[in-house]
């Protein structure tokens, strides 16, 4: 026997972009927090929450490049134009070491991960290995024959590191030989490289494209991602590996998984991107931008759970006592019934009390944060012909409650077929009171001003569709058009009939 | 024992824990209802029309005698009450057969046995809006005098004092908001059981108005309630062909059902290629899945998953449209609403889950077309990988569409394949009607309006396109197997036609009013059902051959609304030529009336063997649950009222010739071979309805065929043998039609020769 069915909301897909785990991870982020660093000699450190610079180091006469912290986060390194590679501590403020070899600006420096070693790359062509304690170069390969700008170092092997060159190349060294045990060939100056945490990945990235490489397989190309239009400048993995980061002068950001490198959701910004970074855990993300811009985002903080731990909870046995308890064959067995729980609507929907359930949605919270109910409850009582019925003997503050509601969401293409009808049977049965009250009127009247805007955006929509047209009867391919042109036909021929009821109806008035 | 009564005037009594008929009594006119009380057991009352006046009846006691012997005449009538109604809803005895209660549209009779008293009492006639306030039903209670009656307006009146005429008294009840379809007293008498419309049984406590409990969603409108003598359970049939069975507490027992007969059977006949079940309409908005073999409902899938509110008047989705792919792992269902500004349709792709082992909801698509959609149809190919899968919907917005799946890359993501629209195709502007794929799915056709076309399953080209005007296609469907190259439509307009899809070109046409064009799966045969003057007739052909090579004629009164093909478990050996066809699958028709009937192969010795009562019947065996449960529920309702429609179906079945009696009665040891009973067997089927059959073969060969002029000669002498045959057996009663016969076919003369001049030309 059939039990009651509640009334079924429906769900409509979002445009556009579909929401994944990624989005509502990544939307996590909370609105940017803008602000200008100046001083391109300067390296300011800011504090975790704070959005002031906790710590400045200006001791570059000329601009400074990749300050990099170690992992411990006591050091932090930077090149600079000179030529320079100076060793802070982060307590004091003069530089512990000073590295001098190369003669042109260095762009890249990093620790390898014994702590006591530092590589870097120069404009000079060369890129470098020093030794920390003494301050002096372990060896100098000179194998790239263009600028080198980006480099990383393996976490998993103390000596290897690699650089990436604007000669095409990623070139992976081993600091106990005496030149490159690898050269791979990315095909465009190569802006970034980064090395997966397992060392095994190697993801390079330049021109348009982001590549990643199987290194154990001796530098065999995996995949090829272009996914960004303009040079892609920086690379970043997230805490867990699991996805990877590339930020391009074309604006965006972009995340790809790295099970399927397909893009899982995207950022834009309002210039292009020069650097970016992640911190631990991923709570920030702090983006380098060519108008002198750092943005920064910060993760919401995730509710804790934890707080309502008063109550002690019954023990696990008084759960699942008796739950495994097989009936034997002469047992009589009596089932309990499965209460369903309704919600309040529908119970109301169930004793056919179609008033008191369209009361019920239009409630504050269900009206404000899930229209799509308060519509689908219209529609069904739409459905059981009473809704007429429903909306008839209100007051003047629930008419205006009821047209505020169909003002606002008469536009929306999801609801508009529905609200259309109940707009309609609302001027059809307060006809005869409208000029008694001012509210009501107003109401009225703002709702005539929505159809009206939505009506002359359709048919700006419909004047670009039919450039589109013309355009693309020039190509073969004619299906998109088709597509949307059918849309958005059904659409204002709707609101257009809807808006000749309500003309008809104000001026009656 | 139990009494039956039936239209053709006879009264049986069974044995009913055997299904041994014990005795027969003749009573000689249309019975329409049969009332037996415990008190006399040696006479029933049955209601009869009056002699020599139309629509009034009157109920009569008739009295049986308890002579030995099968058939027996019962010629006693005395009449009890005069101008009484039809329906076996309207009269009820009273306690202890003390009195009879009968109620005819706003009057209420009381007929005193005893004292020999007739009462008259009336309610006043209005009319409201809900209805008027005739009286539906009655029931009286088992021990007090008091009579409960139901109206067409919802209320139920209890009466009183109706032993005097003017003190009379009552009280009424009112829940219903439509009309009270039946009441029935319990065996107490201190509560009173009501349902209609609403598919609510109410229950009302002590007769009073407060004190009332229901049992909702019984799933279709009550059409009648009985209690059992115990009043340990009660049952209420439902109009959709089903029986339920209560708790005395209002609790909901069993439900006994076959066929579930839905309002209008909108799907179409579909068979599961899973389970070989027969898929269609059930309650409203679900799918139910009829198991052919064991008459019972598989189950029911609740496809629109709302709310049914039993009311008049309502417009709510309902199921349109079904479609089963090749292996049955995706079902696809089109709802729609009728709506005065525009429709609302919904698309579902359901995946069959093999765990659960049931139908999953996949992909919902709210409005895929702006119209209603006519057709729908996957690509079948069962070599085929699953994402090869297409599925076509034909709508009357003038485009069809073509679903594909779409795989979700993501692996995070809940759901792997989900179905998005690939392809919109139109043709000038005109309504697409229906579609299909032929059989290796390489092409796609769909008809617009007059106009076949055809297009590439791969590029979505458009290939070619057919035309028969005058006519609208009314179905299309692509030959198989050997017969690949042809595509077969049926225009309105009553034209057959072949198109050849090679050589682009019409093959053959036949003038035939095709209702329903159905091709077997396994075969290349198509089976056509035409609607000729009043009967349908089933046609069987090869794409190749424009002469069809079975054909059945006056299959029955009825219009056949659909038929389908269900593939055979394993071919069944056919020892007649005749049957061939029928050799993998089993063609089965569904009428205007929800009647399921099939075409039974069995070959003439075989149904000779008197293993069954049925064997008389002809090919078309009429399966007929609903007889068969409303049967069962009569035995219930204690030999109150029997129902005599479907019994009558198989006794005019059963009528037959002296010369098959002859060979039913005679024992199988005396017989002469088979082969010598044949012809006589076959001549005496042949009298029975030749009335027709001669106009019709006429029709039928007006094929005419492109090929050759001697196949038209050859098929024209075989229309004039064949009328040659039938001839002698006209009775003289057929000589005036025998001349506008022979004008027509003189004017069919003609027309032949035009065409073959014109194609000489």
């Amino acid at each position: 026997m059939a039990t009651y069915k509640p009334v079924v909301v429906q769900a409509f897909p979002k445009l556009g972009e579909r929401i994944t785990q990624d989005t509502v991870y990544w939307r996590g982020y909370k609105p940017p927090y803008n602000y200008a660093v100046t001083a391109s000699s300067r390296i300011h450190i800011y504090g975790r929450y704070s959005q002031e610079p906790i710590k400045t180091f200006s001791r570059f006469k000329d601009a400074a490049y990749c300050a990099t912290y170690r992992d411990d986060g006591n050091l932090l390194a930077a090149g600079s134009e000179e030529g320079s590679i100076r060793l802070f501590d982060i307590s004091g403020r003069a530089p512990l070491r000073q590295f001098d070899g190369h003669t042109k600006a260095v762009h890249v420096v990093g620790f390898l991960s014994d702590k006591y070693r530092i590589f870097s790359g120069g404009d000079d062509y060369s890129s470098n290995l020093w030794d920390i304690p003494s301050a002096t170069e372990i060896v100098s390969y000179s194998e790239h024959n263009d600028y080198v700008r980006c480099g990383c170092a393996s976490k998993v092997n103390a000596d290897v590191f690699i650089t990436g060159s604007y000669d095409h190349t990623v070139k992976i060294f081993d600091a106990r030989t005496k030149s490159s045990v690898m050269t791979i060939e990315h095909g465009q100056p190569v802006e970034s490289v980064l090395l997966f945490p397992s060392g095994g990945l190697l993801v390079s990235a330049g021109g348009r494209y982001v590549k990643v490489w199987d290194v154990l397989k001796g530098g065999q190309l995996l995949v090829s991602l272009k996914n960004h239009h303009k040079t892609v400048t920086c690379l970043c993995l997230n805490s867990s590996g699991q996805r990877l980061l590339s930020g391009s002068l074309d604006r965006n950001v972009k995340i790809y998984s790295t099970t399927s490198y397909k893009v899982v959701h995207s950022f834009n910004y309002a210039t292009s991107i020069l650097s970016l970074a992640l911190s631990p855990e991923d709570e920030t993300i702090v983006i380098g931008m060519t108008n002198g811009v750092l943005n920064v985002k910060h993760r919401k903080l995730e509710e804790r759970k934890e707080k309502s731990q008063k109550k002690r909870q019954p023990a696990y046995r008084t759960y699942v006592k008796g739950r495994t308890y097989m009936p034997k064959q002469e047992d009589f067995c009596v089932s309990k019934p499965v209460k369903r729980v309704l919600r309040k609507y529908d119970k109301l929907l169930k004793s056919f009390q179609s008033s008191k359930a369209l009361d019920a949605v239009l409630e504050p919270p269900i009206r404000l944060h899930t229209p799509e109910v308060t519509v689908a409850v219209m529609q069904e009582l739409h459905r059981r012909g009473t809704l007429r019925s429903a909306l008839a003997g209100r007051d003047e503050k629930q008419i205006n409650l009821l047209l505020t509601f169909v003002a606002r969401r008469v536009i929306e293409p999801r609801f508009t077929s529905v609200l259309v009808t109940v707009a309609d049977m609302i001027t059809d049965i307060y006809q005869p009171v409208v000029g008694q009250s001012a509210i009501v009127d107003r109401q009225f009247l703002r709702l005539q001003e929505a159809i009206g805007k939505e009506i002359d955006y359709q048919e700006e929509l419909l004047e670009v569709l039919g450039m589109m047209d013309t355009l693309f009867a020039t190509f073969t391919k004619k299906r998109a058009a088709y597509l949307e042109e059918n849309k958005s036909n059904g659409l204002t021929e709707t609101t257009e009939t809807n808006r000749n009821n309500y003309h008809n109806k104000l001026s009656e008035k | 024992q139990l009494y039956s009564s039936s239209l053709d005037g006879s009264i049986k009594l069974w044995d009913f824990m055997d299904g041994i008929p014990i005795k027969t009594f003749t009573v000689g006119s249309k019975l329409l209802a049969l009332y037996a009380l415990a008190s006399s057991e040696d006479s029933v009352f049955v209601v009869i029309p009056k002699s020599g006046e139309r629509d009034t009846f009157q109920l009569v006691s008739v009295k049986l005698t308890k002579a030995a012997g099968q058939d027996l005449e019962a010629k006693e009538l005395s009449v009890v009450l005069d101008g009484v109604d039809a329906s076996p809803k309207h009269i009820a005895f009273g306690r202890e057969g003390e009195y009879v209660a009968s109620v005819k549209e706003v009057n209420l009779q009381v007929y005193f046995f005893k004292q020999k008293q007739l009462n008259r009492f009336s309610v006043s006639t209005m009319k409201t809006k809900s209805g008027n306030n005739h009286f539906t039903c009655i029931a009286c209670h088992p021990t007090e005098d008091c009579i409960a009656t139901g109206h067409a307006d919802g209320k139920i009146r209890l009466w009183r004092n109706f032993h005097h005429k003017k003190e009379y008294t009552f009280s009424t009840l009112h829940w219903h908001h439509d009309t009270v379809m039946d009441l029935a007293f319990s065996v107490e008498g201190t509560s009173l059981l009501s349902g209609g419309v609403e598919s609510v049984l109410v229950l009302w406590r002590n007769e009073s108005d407060c004190q009332k409990d229901f049992l909702p969603r019984l799933g279709s409108a009550i059409e009648y309630i009985s209690m059992s003598s115990d009043g340990a359970l009660c049952c209420t049939l439902h109009t959709d062909n089903r029986i339920t069975i209560i708790n005395s507490n209002l609790r909901f027992s069993k439900s006994i059902q076959g066929l579930i007969k839905s309002r209008g059977v909108k799907t179409g006949l579909v068979v599961d290629p899973r389970t070989k079940a027969l898929v269609l309409n059930g309650e409203p908005g679900h799918l139910q899945f009829y198991c052919l073999q064991s008459d019972q409902q598989l189950f029911s899938l609740d496809i629109v998953q709302r709310q049914y509110i039993h009311q008049a008047g309502l417009n709510q989705a309902d199921l349109v449209k079904v479609a089963f792919s090749a292996q049955g792992k995706w079902l696809a269902t089109v709802e729609e609403r009728e709506e005065v500004t525009d429709p609302e349709l919904q698309l579902k792709l359901w995946f069959y889950d093999e765990e659960t082992q049931s139908f999953k909801l996949n992909t919902r698509i709210t409005m895929p077309h702006e119209d209603h959609i006519t057709d729908m149809c996957f690509r079948d190919m069962d070599e085929l990988e699953d994402d090869s899968l297409i599925l076509v919907t034909a709508g009357r917005d003038c485009v069809f569409k073509v679903w594909v799946m779409v795989e979700d890359t993501d692996p995070e993501a809940q759901q792997s394949v989900s179905w998005s629209c690939d392809f919109v195709g139109s043709y000038h502007n005109y309504q697409a009607t229906k579609c299909c794929f032929s059989e290796d799915g390489s092409l796609l056709a769909v008809s617009f309006e007059e106009t076949v076309t055809v297009w590439d399953s791969v590029t979505w080209d458009l290939k070619c396109t057919f035309c028969y005007p005058p006519g609208k296609i009314r179905n299309i469907c692509f030959g198989r197997l050997t017969c690949s190259k042809y595509l077969i439509g049926a225009t309105d307009y009553g034209f057959l036609c072949c198109w050849n899809l090679l050589s682009c070109a019409l093959e053959w046409s036949a003038h035939l009013n095709v209702l329903v064009l159905q091709p077997d799966p396994l075969s290349e045969h198509i089976a056509a059902v035409s609607w000729l003057s009043k009967e349908s007739s089933l046609f069987v052909f090869k794409p190749n051959e424009p002469r069809p090579i079975y054909i059945q004629r006056n299959l029955c009164k009825e219009k056949i609304q659909l038929a389908v093909f269900v593939p055979r478990d394993e071919p069944e050996t056919i020892g007649s030529e005749k049957y061939l066809w029928l050799r993998r699958s089993q063609l089965f028709f569904l009428t205007d009336t929800q009647e399921l009937m099939t075409l039974s192969t069995k070959s003439l010795e075989e149904r000779l063997t008197p293993s069954s009562k049925q064997l008389a019947v002809e090919e078309s065996l009429p399966v007929t649950p609903f007889s068969l449960l409303l049967g069962k529920h009569r035995r219930q309702q204690s030999q109150e009222d029997v129902d005599l429609g479907k019994l009558l179906v198989r006794n005019k079945h059963e009528q037959d010739s002296p010369a098959v009696k002859e060979l039913l009665h005679t024992p199988a040891h005396v017989l002469p071979s088979a082969s010598f009973l044949c012809p006589i067997f076959i001549n005496s089927l042949l009298i029975s309805k030749e009335n027709k059959s001669a106009e019709e073969v006429a029709d039928e060969v007006e094929m005419e065929s492109e090929k050759t002029e001697d196949d038209s000669d050859e098929e024209r002498d075989v229309t004039e043998t064949e009328q040659e045959d039938t001839s002698p057996m006209e009775s003289l009663g057929e000589m005036t039609c025998k001349l506008p016969k022979s004008q027509e076919k003189e004017l069919r003369k003609i027309r032949k020769m035009d065409y073959s001049w014109i194609s000489a030309f």
